[in-house]
């Protein structure tokens, strides 16, 4: 009981802060595809693999005051900052999740990334297992605005790897 | 046959919310008529919502021509607009027709349960050996996989996306007036005519004739109330619940080796994680009712009481709480239920709204999905929420619920009457 909710707090405990809501929906879709063990499904929305159960499951923990959320006006839109409240750190803490310095590295590099470029790796594993020149192919199609350069699809595909890798030996 | 070609005679099907669905297409028609798609009239549009709403008994067949209606009226209304393209009507119908054609029995628990999604089932059926692969094999070797990627929303036909799955879309329109026709609500109505008659197509979106706002606030305000009251309704989360509990008892018991009377057979490739389509398909909600029926009388108290509770309507109650219960009360509540045999993996259950999220209406900011835009007389587009006061002052508000669930009528029995009280106690009723 509350398994979903703690994972998703514990992501933010390791993270120790998320900036956009886009970056999180992204960092919790590669971690669930890389096998952390997320639940949330996900459907593709206009900036890649999108779930409107996460973003209920963090107004949830909100709510009960577990995470905290400041929104920052910039030019032209909203951005969003997650921490853990305090409550939320104790509850945490004391609830068995998942946890581990590979795991760690890897939110850490993902928090790390720009969300277009976690838009970009998101995306490209939602079109997988397609081969590599046809999911390239498709995300040119589908995220024709993003303008992603050759390079940061090399970039995309080898994080994965990476961050595969990574958390296999977890 | 290849292609498609217009039937001779026209086709309807009575319908209590169109009135008439009207099938002109060899295409659609021979859609209709596969057993994938016939199998969708054994599956309940809204679960276990009937337990709550006596009516709600629709399937997801009378939905899914009923979104395959809008559609058809949505293409009339683009007729010779620009940025509507004629080559894409037979896509749009026949995504329409089978964007539901991977719903499983009771979706929400059984995919909770199995980890099982329709719509990558629904993508299954399409491309795989299937008679609906097979009538849309007709129509060109890539359209399947266009049909599925349109209902994947990968497709890169935007528009065309958008026709069936956006803020304001064919499926959206018909399931909320379906929903409240046949749950009897006086909610969920609004003037869908209207709307269609100031949807207009653009590059990738349908928009709305500013003059039309008004249709459209009513809209919104049906998918807010529909779900509050409706989808959400408690005494339905209850009955999901002992659903969602059941469908646990029998994968834990059968991978405890438990001798079943009646062997969970159609279960089993869910269990083993090796489910092919031929065993998708097998099941609905007969073969569902079927077992439970069956496992009402097994020897395991926990799966027969919770069946008989399923079949009989004997549904739990449920409290409110707050984040002091979370952080104080709530192991300790599941270890007072285990000191008086009543296991709380099963019967003390605390319900999200995020187990049955809703998209609520929200505008622009960092959010993922395209709001809806209104065509303004100077032809610019203006988000709803900006037009509307209506839209903006119920706009990403409200968004959650929970409630924790137990079986009252245990608690009544007349042993461990000290413990109970405390159970109550922290209840708090």
């Amino acid at each position: 009981m509350l398994t979903e909710h703690v994972n998703i707090m514990k992501l933010l405990d390791m993270a120790e802060e998320i900036v956009g809501r886009k970056k999180f929906q992204k960092v919790v879709y590669i971690g669930k595809q890389l096998g952390m063990p997320f639940q949330e499904k996900y459907g593709f929305h206009m900036y890649g693999p999108y779930s409107e159960e996460l973003s209920v499951r963090l107004d949830e923990l909100k709510q009960f005051g577990f995470v905290s959320e400041v929104k920052e006006e910039k030019a032209g839109y909203s951005q969003y900052r997650y921490k853990l409240a305090e409550p939320g750190t104790s509850f945490v803490r004391t609830s068995s999740s998942f946890q581990g310095e590979q795991e760690k590295s890897v939110i850490d590099e993902m928090n790390a990334c720009s969300s277009k470029f976690l838009e970009l790796t998101a995306t490209i594993l939602y079109l997988q297992p397609a081969e590599r020149d046809s999911v390239i192919a498709r995300v040119h199609k589908l995220k024709k605005t993003q303008k992603y350069s050759e390079e940061d699809m090399k970039e995309a595909f080898l994080c994965i790897e990476r961050w595969r890798t990574l958390l296999k030996r977890a | 046959m290849t292609g498609n070609e217009r039937l001779k005679e026209e086709k309807v099907f009575k319908d209590p919310v169109h009135r008439y669905i009207h099938v002109r297409d060899q295409l659609v028609w021979d859609l209709i008529g596969t057993k994938e798609f016939q199998r969708l009239r054994r599956i309940r549009q809204l679960g276990t919502t009937f337990l709550t709403f006596h009516g709600a008994e629709h399937t997801r067949f009378n939905h899914s021509l009923g979104v395959y209606e809008i559609m058809r009226r949505m293409i009339d209304v683009f007729h010779g607009r620009k940025h509507w393209d004629e080559e894409n009507r037979l896509l749009c119908l026949s995504a329409a027709l089978l964007h539901d054609i991977g719903h499983g029995p009771f979706s929400h628990s059984f995919e909770k349960v199995f980890k099982t999604d329709h719509e990558e089932w629904t993508r299954a059926i399409i491309l795989g050996d299937t008679e609906v692969n097979r009538v849309l094999l007709r129509m060109g070797e890539d359209f399947p996989k266009e049909v599925a990627d349109v209902i994947e929303k990968t497709h890169p036909n935007k528009l065309v996306v958008s026709m069936i799955s956006s803020q304001i879309d064919a499926d959206r329109m018909d399931y909320l007036q379906r929903d409240a026709f046949y749950t009897g609500v006086s909610y969920g109505h609004f003037d869908m005519e209207r709307i269609l008659r100031v949807m207009r197509p653009t590059e990738d979106q349908v928009v709305i004739k500013s003059t039309g706002m008004h249709a459209v606030e009513d809209y919104i305000m049906s998918r807010y109330q529909m779900y509050w009251q409706v989808y959400f309704h408690p005494v339905t989360r209850s009955a999901e619940v002992i659903l969602n509990k059941i469908l646990r008892r029998v994968k834990v018991l059968h991978d405890d080796g438990y001798d079943f009377k009646q062997q969970p057979n159609h279960f089993i490739p869910f269990f083993l994680n090796d489910v092919q389509i031929q065993d998708y398909l097998q099941l609905d909600e007969s073969v569902i009712y079927y077992y439970f029926q069956m496992w009402e009388n097994e020897s395991d108290r926990i799966l027969a009481d919770l069946c008989g509770r399923f079949l009989h309507r004997r549904l739990f109650q449920y409290v409110e709480f707050d984040q002091s219960f979370i952080l104080h009360d709530w192991p300790a509540l599941q270890e007072k239920f285990r000191q008086i045999g009543i296991d709380p993996d099963y019967y003390l259950v605390i319900d999200f709204s995020s187990d049955l999220p809703y998209d609520f209406y929200r505008p622009g900011e960092e959010e993922e999905r395209m709001p809806i835009h209104l065509l303004m007389g100077d032809k610019k587009l203006r988000e709803l929420s900006r037009e509307s006061d209506v839209v903006e002052a119920i706009s990403g508000k409200k968004r959650t619920d929970h409630k924790l669930y137990y079986p009252a009528d245990l608690l009544d029995q007349p042993e461990f009457e000290e413990e109970k009280r405390e159970i109550l106690t922290m209840l708090r009723v």
